[in-house]
């Protein structure tokens, strides 16, 4: 069977070798059939002359406009975008500025009525120390009246109680009397 | 057996590369339409389909096509200007035709049944030729004949110089030969290897050892086909990008 196979190969090695020399023989190499070249030159050139005249005038131009146009757009978005960085950044400023002012102008009210509150407080406080000074000396005057009324009302009292007393134990007592000595010991 | 698989298989590797009339037998002249001719208007179709058709809605964001548009537009024109500088731009619609002619007549030749017409000598040596002459021209206009100076190594010993500038002076005469028979020669021989398999592949239907042969030509077929993707970009990119070169020299000769 092996031998069978590569007898086989050699053959047929043989056989294309002896059908590939056969056909060179009867064609040559088509390459080398100088019949042929007018045609292929003459042909070659107007396909060069046509591609050439379709590319430079229609297609090159073109695609060339196209890439431009797109490096055009890619910078002018970029630049856009800049822009538009540049108006973030000063939105961004302006807020920041807005809020620092927002802030400064809320701790100058917060100081204001911190200063107005304490400015009423004060004058509450005055007034009401006022008051209370004032209430204090009428109540004290009060009081001091009271203490007197009531010095004379113990006064009234003893000398009535005395002169009683002295009645009831017989004695004839004149107010008079009974007073200076009541006065002498209340003072005593 | 062996003798039923020798008259079966056909080998006409080169046979795809025949130009011949579109319409009739007749002889080929400079102006009959041909299957070289077909291959190289649906290259341009190509082309237009890509570029303008592909561009005409001028997105800022582009679509599909137009992206493919631009990447081809961007990576020839960077190549153009990190190779030749900023002066070599003028000649960019021309580097751009050579490279877009090229690579979709590369992919398209890869098509079943396709003609490759960057297969040809014929026509990879006008295109190399193009550029010889056009380099030259450039070179000497821009330069007058301080251009010669590209073949006067300064930097080199005096004594070499004269043996740097033979050896120089040959290799700028050889560039469009090798610059054409590199492009030709790559898709040729893919193309022909491709075919070569390909007549391996109906081996099964005559013979037993077809039962190996005929997947393993299969499996070589798709391999083959992939590298030739690979190939037929490659070609482009060398074949204009050594273009580049050879105007970056032609503008700045001096080393």
């Amino acid at each position: 069977m092996a031998t069978e196979t590569h007898e086989a190969a050699s053959e047929m090695a043989h056989d294309a070798a002896q059908a590939a020399g056969h056909a060179a023989e009867s064609a040559g190499m088509p390459q080398l059939d100088f019949a042929t070249f007018g045609n292929q030159i003459f042909w070659l050139l107007v396909t060069l002359v046509v591609i050439w005249w379709v590319l430079s005038r229609i297609a090159l131009p073109r695609i060339g406009a196209v890439l431009a146009d797109r490096q055009a757009t890619i910078a002018g978005d970029l630049s856009a975008a800049e822009d538009y960085k540049a108006k973030a950044k000063d939105a961004e400023a302006a807020y920041e500025k807005a809020l620092a002012d927002a802030r400064r102008q809320a701790q100058k009210i917060v100081a204001e009525a911190r200063a107005d509150i304490q400015k009423d407080l004060d004058a509450a406080t005055a007034q009401a120390d006022a008051e209370i000074s004032a209430r204090t000396v009428e109540s004290e005057a009060r009081i001091a009246e009271i203490r007197a009324g009531a010095m004379e009302a113990v006064e009234t009292v003893a000398k009535d109680t005395a002169l009683e007393i002295v009645a009831a134990l017989g004695g004839k007592a004149d107010a008079k009397t009974v007073g200076a000595a009541i006065n002498a010991r209340l003072k005593g | 057996m062996a003798e039923e698989a020798g008259t079966g298989l056909v080998f006409h590797p080169m046979d795809q590369f025949i130009v011949k009339p579109l319409f009739g037998d007749g002889p080929v002249h400079w102006y009959t339409p041909t299957n070289a001719m077909l291959w190289m208007a649906i290259s341009v179709l190509a082309v237009i389909l890509l570029l303008v058709i592909g561009t005409r809605g001028r997105a800022v964001i582009p679509t599909r096509i137009q992206s493919i548009a631009e990447l081809a537009y961007g990576f020839i024109h960077k190549m153009v200007e990190d190779v030749a500088g900023k002066d070599g731009l003028k000649f960019f619609p021309y580097i751009f035709t050579l490279f877009l002619f090229i690579v979709f007549s590369n992919f398209l030749g890869l098509l079943p049944k396709a003609f490759t017409p960057t297969s040809h000598i014929a026509v990879t040596a006008v295109l190399a030729v193009l550029v010889f002459v056009t380099v030259t021209v450039v070179g000497f206009v821009k330069n007058g004949a301080s251009f010669l100076g590209l073949f006067w190594v300064s930097s080199a010993p005096l004594a070499l110089r004269p043996v740097l500038a033979l050896i120089e002076v040959i290799s700028y005469f050889v560039r469009p030969v090798s610059h054409s028979i590199r492009l030709a020669g790559n898709m040729m021989a893919g193309h022909a290897v491709i075919k070569v398999f390909a007549a391996f592949a109906p081996l099964v239907l005559m013979s037993g050892i077809g039962v190996v042969v005929t997947p393993l030509s299969i499996i070589a077929i798709t391999a083959m086909y992939g590298l030739e993707m690979l190939v037929a970009f490659i070609q482009a990119y060398v074949f204009t990008i050594l273009t580049c070169v050879y105007l970056k020299d032609a503008l700045h000769p001096h080393h």
